[in-house]
Parts: structure tokens; sequence; C-alpha cells
């Protein structure tokens, strides 16, 4: 038998090899990214202005042709105008929700509203994609206007998978303030309307831009339920109703039909590095909203 | 100008408003599914296997892919999660090691899944040469479920009162003995709610596993049963399309005269998985709640 003091040993040592396996495999992704990302600046000679500043892309052209064209902007400023979009239609309805929970309706009205956006959180993302096209698209083409695959209806889609987000953690962060305000104001003689609008909204604002933000990222790394009604045209994203796509979008679209060690397959990766390093940009900001969070109580 | 108390009438109609729409489209999200799935699900389409240039196919071998990755990944992340939330809630002290292994979490947290899969088609499938796989799949899917589950452990385990914790190290039991025969039976409800609805996501990925499972099953034949054989369906070096890659591959590929219809079952499908999952995470935890609590 193994002894006690042994067992407290062996079980210390176990958690801390999953410990470090999660490290492992964490760094293993980011420097295997950022190694296959940077392949097209340091080995194909591809400069960053041409990767971020220039539309054409055609990475198969010879250099004969004046190729390979590896202009990234579409991708870029197509993610960034769905993610964008969506939060702007987004961002209201979660934060109403979250006031609705934490403030107007504490009782049943949540114990309603939190399976439902327990339900949005659990939908996945290939069935949001599904009926984007089974019913949104169409009505797109048949009461707006354009394609149907377009900008709007990847902003729609992606809009009501980051609603959860935004209204869990909005609520969770009105949640937070103390009761203390909420009876200060309404002891003022303010009324519960201006109280919510002055004094519990600002107080739990941190919180609310860590929900938008969150939703931003996971904006930005959906890939399928967004490749699956945008259309997937490779051109800046101009008009509402226009294709187009997104850095997720081509990365799924073409790293199977590119050959590893390739112009065309190196640039993907190299998408796929930005895709990271947004991620990481997108926690500094939540750490740096909540560091002055934590300063302020 | 609106009175006060108008303007506090008209707000609280607003948020009534949103709260209601938000909860009709989910009702309607729900219903579309099922309105059009339940047409198409009969026992011939749960368990054929597709037919790709032809109607009439079945979601069969994409079910079982699904169920098979399912619970390979939670075979494996439940215990390296479990183990990483006790490091961290038990055993380490905050520290630069703790720091790191925060960030990591967070980190691996917020890569977006296709990143994740592609990683998996360098790594597993290129460099180490399992191909599309169950196993590139699984590997895949852990890397991505695993941040997930650590914060459930941590939370689970955080939420245990200090006062059981003092009581059974008081009685002389090791800090080990503690954690295994208190804290963590105390942090079974939470556990078993969080691991269960974190199934269903993972039941639902498709992103992670274009690359690393692929979007191919071969034929699988169900009365050979030994793991090491290449026809037998629990072989790990095969290719493995699930249920949610199914979808998205009928449509991209548009290669199935009722593309439309295998989209609307499958789907149907994965919302009935969603929506038990999300139940039975409900029942259990207050079912293991009521026996710990004796009522």
């Amino acid at each position: 038998m193994v002894s006690v003091d042994v067992s407290n040993k062996i079980g210390k040592y176990t958690t801390f090899a999953c410990a470090i396996l999660i490290i492992t495999i964490t760094m293993s992704i980011i420097l295997l990214i950022t190694y296959k990302g940077l392949a097209i600046f340091t080995r194909d000679g591809v400069s960053l202005k041409n990767f971020f500043l220039t539309t054409k892309w055609n990475p198969d052209a010879t250099p004969a042709e004046g190729g390979p064209f590896v202009g990234a902007a579409p991708f870029i400023a197509g993610s960034v105008a769905v993610s964008l979009l969506a939060l702007l239609f987004s961002a209201p309805l979660g934060i109403g929700i979250a006031i609705f929970m934490a403030e107007i309706s504490t009782g049943w009205g949540c114990k309603i509203m939190q399976p439902v956006i327990e339900l949005f959180v659990g939908i996945p993302s290939v069935v949001y994609g599904w009926i984007g096209i089974s019913v949104l698209v169409p009505f797109i083409r048949n009461h707006i206007g354009g394609m149907g695959f377009s900008l709007l209806a990847g902003a729609i889609v992606l809009a009501v998978m980051i609603l959860p987000t935004i209204a869990s953690v909005s609520t969770d962060s009105l949640r937070a303030n103390p009761a203390d305000i909420r009876e200060g104001s309404l002891a003022l003689g303010v009324t519960r309307w201006q109280t919510i609008l002055m004094v519990m909204v600002p107080a739990a604002m941190p919180g609310i831009l860590t929900a938008i933000v969150l939703a931003l990222s996971r904006a930005f790394g959906e890939a399928l339920a967004v490749q699956m009604v945008i259309g997937n045209a490779i051109r800046m994203p101009t008009s509402l109703l226009g294709p187009m796509h997104t850095m997720t979008s081509i990365i799924t679209m073409e790293m199977s039909d590119t050959v590893m060690g390739t112009v065309s397959n190196d640039v993907l990766w190299t998408i796929a590095f930005m895709l990271l390093f947004i991620s990481f940009i997108f926690i500094l900001l939540i750490r740096t909203i909540n560091r002055g969070r934590t300063a302020m109580r | 100008m609106i009175s006060s108390r108008n303007s506090e009438r008209i707000a609280t109609a607003i948020f009534y408003l949103i709260a209601l729409l938000v909860s009709v489209l989910l009702v309607a999200l729900i219903g579309y599914i099922l309105y059009h799935g339940l047409r198409v699900i009969n026992w011939h389409f749960l368990t054929a296997a597709p037919q790709p240039f032809q109607a009439g196919g079945g979601i069969g071998p994409e079910i079982f892919n699904s169920l098979m990755l399912l619970i390979l990944t939670m075979l494996l992340t439940v215990p390296l999660g479990l183990g990483v939330g006790i490091y961290l809630s038990e055993f380490a002290r905050e520290s630069r090691i703790t720091r790191i292994i925060r960030i990591c979490i967070e980190s691996l947290a917020s890569m977006p899944s296709i990143v994740i899969g592609i990683f998996g088609l360098m790594l597993f499938v290129t460099i180490l040469k399992c191909g599309f796989s169950v196993l590139s799949g699984v590997m895949a899917l852990t890397a991505l479920n695993l941040p997930v589950m650590t914060r459930l452990a941590e939370d689970a385990i955080k939420n245990v009162s200090k006062d059981l914790r003092e009581a059974s190290l008081a009685l002389g039991a090791t800090q080990w003995q503690t954690i295994t025969n208190v804290v963590l039976v105390a942090a079974i409800p939470g556990l078993v709610t969080g691991v269960i609805l974190s199934a269903g996501r993972v039941f639902g990925e498709a992103a992670a596993l274009l690359y690393t499972a692929g979007i191919t099953t071969p034929a699988l034949h169900f009365n050979d049963v030994n793991p090491f054989s290449n026809n037998s369906p629990f072989y790990l070096f095969r290719p493995a399309e699930t249920l949610a890659v199914h979808i998205w591959k009928v449509n991209s590929e548009g290669l199935n005269p009722d593309a439309s219809q295998i989209a609307d079952g499958a789907s149907a499908v994965l919302i009935i998985m969603v929506l038990l999952f999300n139940l039975v995470s409900r029942w259990t935890g207050s079912w293991l709640f009521n026996k710990k609590t004796g009522q």
C-alpha cells in the first residue's frame, strides 16, 4: 500500500503535470502558427505592405505574371465589417436583456431568460449557418435585394450567435453592483429607470465593455456559420447586400485546396496567425478594462 | 415633456419587449428546425449511410462518429481539466507559474476553433502522421475543450465551503485525502452540470474537425468490434465525419439532390441532442444536490 504521504506527493505532481500539459498545448499552438504564419514574409519575400494593404488575390500567379498576389485586405476588412455590424445589432439587445434580468424582472423574467440564453449558446454554429441559408438568405434575396448571400446575412447570423455572450457577461456585471448604490439612488427620489441609466449601468461599465470585447472576439473567430451565408467572393466589403469573404472563411475554403509549402498555403497560415494575434489583442483589452476596475474598488 | 412616471413606464415596456423578442426568436429557431427536421427523420435516416450522389441517404455513421468523438474527448478532457483545476485551487500558491497557467488557459479559450483545427492539421494529421482520423479529431477537440473544463473544475472546487476542508484536515486527513474524499465529492453536482453542458458544445463543433477528423467516413462494419482492424467503427485511424461537419459538407459541396432535407434532419438531431444535454444537466444537477443534502 502507498503511504499517505506518498499519495499526497503523487497527487500534487500528477495535477501539476496536467497544468504543464495545458501550457505545452498552448505554447505549441502559438509557436507553430507563428512559425508557419511568418514564412510568407521570411521565405516567400512578400512585403507587409503587400499583405495588409493590397486587394489583389492570386497567390498562385508566377513571378513572371507579376505575382504572387497576396493582398489580404479584403479578408481583414470583411472580418472587421461583419463583426462590427453584428455587434451593432447585438449589443443593444444583449445589454437590454442584461438590464431586464438584473434590474427589472429579477424573479420570473430571469427564470425564463436564463435557459433561453443557455439554449442560444447551445445551438451549434453549423445549425445557425443552415438556418441562415434556408431562411435568412432567401428572405434578403426576395425582400431586400441582391443575391441574399451577403454581409448583411453574415452580420445577422453572427449577431444572434454573440447575443448570449453579451447578455450573460453584462448580467453578471450588473448583478455584481453593490445594492447600496441602487438603494442610495432610489432613496434620493430618483426613478427606477433613471437609477438604471445613471447609476447601475455606469457602475457596471467595465463588465459591459468586457462583454462587448468577448463578443467581438467570438465574432472574429467564428468560421462556418459566417462562411455559409456571406457568399465567399474576394472583394472589399463595400455594400451591405454584396457577397464578401472573411479571414476565417478563406482558411475554411482554401486550406484543403492548397499544397503545404507553397505561397498559396503559406498565406493562409499568415491569416491564421493574424487571427491568433487579434485574439491576443482582445485578451489584452479585457485585462486593461478590468485592471481599471480592481483599482477603483 | 414626458413625465418621469411615463418615461419609467415606456422604458420598462421596452425591456419587456426586448426579452419577449429574444425569447420568441429562440422558440422560432428551434421550432423551425424541429418542424422541418422531424418530417425527414425516420429509422432509415437515422441509421443508413449517406448516399453521395443520390437522394435517400441517412446519417447513421455521422451520429456514431459524433458520439464516439464526444466520448473519447470527454475521457481525455475531464481528468485533465480536473487535474489542472485541482492544482490551481488546492495545491498552487499564487506565483509566476500559476499566472502563466492562467494566461495559457485564457489564450487557449479565446483561440478561434478554425485555428485549432489547422493546428491539428499540421501537428496531428501531418507531422505525427495520424492522418484525417478519429484520433486527430479527438486531440483537436481536447485542445478546444480543455480550457472550458479547467475553468469549470476550478469554479466547482472553489465553491466547496472552506469548513468542509478544514474539518477534514482537522481530523488528520492529508491534503490529497481531503481533496479526493471530501472536496471532489462535494463538488460533484457543479462538475456534472458543467461537464454535460460542455458536452453539448463539443457535440456541435465543426470548424475544428474539418481538417482533423476529416469530411469523409469509410464504410463501417458494425459486426467488427476489434479496434485494431481497419474496417472497425472503433478503429482510431480512420476518418470520421461528424454530424455537424456533415451539415456543412452537404451545403458546401452540393453533391446531394436532397441536401436540404439532409441538413434539416441532421440539424434537428443536433438540436434535440443539445436540448437533451441541457435538460439532463439540469436534472442531474438538482438530483445530485438533493441527494447530497439528503432531501
